[in-house]
């Protein structure tokens, strides 16, 4: 009995290794390119032989990538920003107040979700141009609220339609002013689906690839993925690998610690507008 | 549901029996929802019709004050041209391919997160770095992977070879990286459908006699179909419009171009405003019929038809 226990044990923990093994290994080889010299860079090995953090400092020395990595942070803030705010007061209403058109909204915003952004990009770029908002900051805020919208708004329903509404009125029985409880009782029922949502909708501010290029041509408004696929070496003998894996790790680094964080919410928000849609 | 009975019911009625309240209550609701209603029309209503537009006139933007209207004739350039044919079936293929892969893997992958008996947390973070991890970096690593004398993946191959650089190896490692990335999600999807079979009914198959082969067919899968049309769904229209991983592994050379990446090269590289418009009119017109097609022929939960409450 204990032998077959430890051998159902044994063959869990192998199943799991090959699980981590298979998501984290394209992220610990280029972690590990990152920290490679020059002259061993093409030895192939999983772990670099001479540690060298030359590549980082090489990558912080160009305004190229620390002004890439403000653009990236400011842009992925602002937009996160403004679409949970737009998504809360949208989701609110949807999971609280009867009003036709309900459904529509979500819908919408699910449509509006699944928009190819190729599609969005050569009239963008007309209408960004004739504006003067091309290359700017807010030229890739404005675009990025076609995914993070419809995204704060989706998880944020159905993030609020599981929240006991009815609390709000026992506090108000038991004498709270509607402003205690708002400020007592919804907030710290709403704020970790908020916060959950903010973080989903950073991640795939943070991610963006398609607009960055395109609605971009200089480094005032180029954020980091775009920056990255630029990236031309030191000097024109040398290839930009270890500037690329340096710069891979840097932007990977958030993504890691909100996983760390956050792994729980994530999945509940990740999943939660999915099943019950 | 309640809300959609809601106009009739009020017509029968008359004006009047709305109450105060309930009015209140409509113009509330409206008022709320009016910022992200307009914020998301004008970021996407506005520039597909301004798209149309674009993609009915000769527009060369290096001379943009020949602009002309010439009707349909970008369509019949785009259609009758093999660039477009060629892209649109690689990405079909892709598509097809990488989603079917990814329905297996993540099928696999949710069963392990669903029964494993320890480290669930572990796996399920690691499961997640993937999916949040910045796609361009998955991408490099991928590229130097398969760079030859760089890479750990190309050091497997017969010295001399250069995958990217080959139609079909460079396809399907792009599947590959597209797997790798997006296998987690359908994964979290799926799992979050497995949590809903109730464990009786497995426990009754179980004690009926039925093999776990048959518990998994018969029972498990039939109840999972909403969640897995939800997540075929979502992934088959990601796919479609695959971009970052083709732009970084082979920017679309050696007959590996996606629908996206011709529409960028077009616009960016060719500078036609309006056959760049054209391309993305199409991609748009090709998303909508994937989307019509899963929602009425195999009756995926037509988004935000959802009963509720």
């Amino acid at each position: 009995m204990a032998a077959a226990g430890r051998s159902h044990a044994t063959r869990w923990a192998i199943v799991n290794v090959v699980v981590v093994l298979y998501a984290l290994f394209p992220v610990w080889w280029i972690a590990a390119l990152s920290f490679k010299d020059p002259s061993t860079l093409t030895d192939g090995s999983y772990i670099p032989t001479d540690w060298t953090w030359e590549n980082y400092k090489g990558i912080f020395q160009t305004s190229e990538f620390t002004r890439a990595l403000i653009n990236s942070i400011g842009i992925a803030l602002i937009a996160t920003l403004i679409a949970v705010v737009l998504g809360t007061m949208a989701a609110y209403a949807v999971a609280r107040l009867r009003f036709p058109g309900k459904q529509v909204l979500i819908g919408m915003s699910l449509l509006i979700a699944m928009f190819p952004p190729i599609s969005l990009v050569s009239p963008l770029f007309n209408i960004e141009r004739s504006i003067g908002i091309f290359d700017t900051w807010p030229g890739l805020i404005i675009p990025y609220m076609t995914f993070s919208l419809p995204l704060a708004i989706y998880t944020l329903s159905a993030f609020f339609r599981e929240i006991p509404w009815d609390l709000e009125k026992a506090a108000k029985v038991d004498g709270a002013t509607p402003a205690q409880a708002f400020r007592l009782v919804i907030v710290p029922l709403a704020a970790p689906g908020v916060f959950t949502t903010a973080i989903l909708v950073f991640i795939f501010c943070w991610n963006d690839f398609l607009f960055a290029i395109s609605l971009t041509s200089t480094e005032s408004a180029r954020t980091v993925p775009a920056a990255i696929a630029f990236f031309t070496g030191s000097s024109q003998f040398q290839q930009p690998t270890g500037s690329i894996a340096a710069a891979a790790v840097v932007i990977t680094i958030p993504i890691i610690i909100f996983v760390l964080l956050f792994q729980r919410r994530i999945v509940a928000g990740l999943t939660s507008g999915a099943v019950k849609g | 549901m309640s809300t959609m009975a809601e106009p009739a019911k009020d017509e029968a009625r008359g004006k009047k029996a709305l109450s105060a309240g309930a009015r209140q209550e409509r113009r509330l609701g409206w008022l709320l929802c009016a910022p992200a209603v307009i914020v998301m029309l004008a970021v996407t209503a506005y520039p597909i019709c301004y798209a149309i537009y674009l993609s009915l006139q000769r527009y060369d933007l290096r001379f943009p004050n020949r602009a002309e209207f010439i009707g349909l004739g970008n369509y019949g350039a785009v259609l009758s041209s093999p660039f477009w044919w060629d892209a649109f079936w690689v990405t079909i293929f892709l598509t097809v391919v990488s989603v079917a892969i990814e329905l297996v893997l993540g099928m696999g992958l949710a069963l392990v997160m669903h029964r494993t008996i320890f480290a669930r947390g572990t796996v399920r973070t690691a499961v997640l770095i993937p999916y949040g991890i910045v796609t361009v970096v998955a991408a490099f690593s991928w590229q130097y992977a398969w760079t030859p004398e760089l890479g750990y993946l190309a050091g497997l191959l017969p010295s001399g070879d250069a995958p990217l650089t080959e139609q079909w190896p460079a396809l399907w490692l792009i599947i590959l990286a597209e797997v790798w990335k997006t296998t987690p999600f359908m994964a979290l999807l799926l799992l979050a459908g497995l949590a809903l079979v109730p464990e009786e009914t497995l426990k009754a198959a179980m004690v009926d006699g039925a093999t776990p082969w048959q518990r998994f067919t018969k029972v498990m899968l039939p109840l999972m179909k909403p969640a897995i049309l939800v997540a075929l769904l979502f992934r088959t229209l990601d796919a479609f419009r695959i971009f970052d991983n083709i732009y970084v592994l082979t920017a679309g050379a050696h007959g590996t171009g996606s629908l996206s990446i011709l529409g960028y090269d077009n616009l960016f590289t060719a500078l036609n405003l309006g056959i760049g418009s054209a391309i993305s009119v199409l991609i748009f017109i090709c998303v909508g019929i994937i989307a019509f097609t899963f929602v009425k022929l195999f009756g995926a939960a037509a988004p935000g038809a959802e009963v509720k409450r």
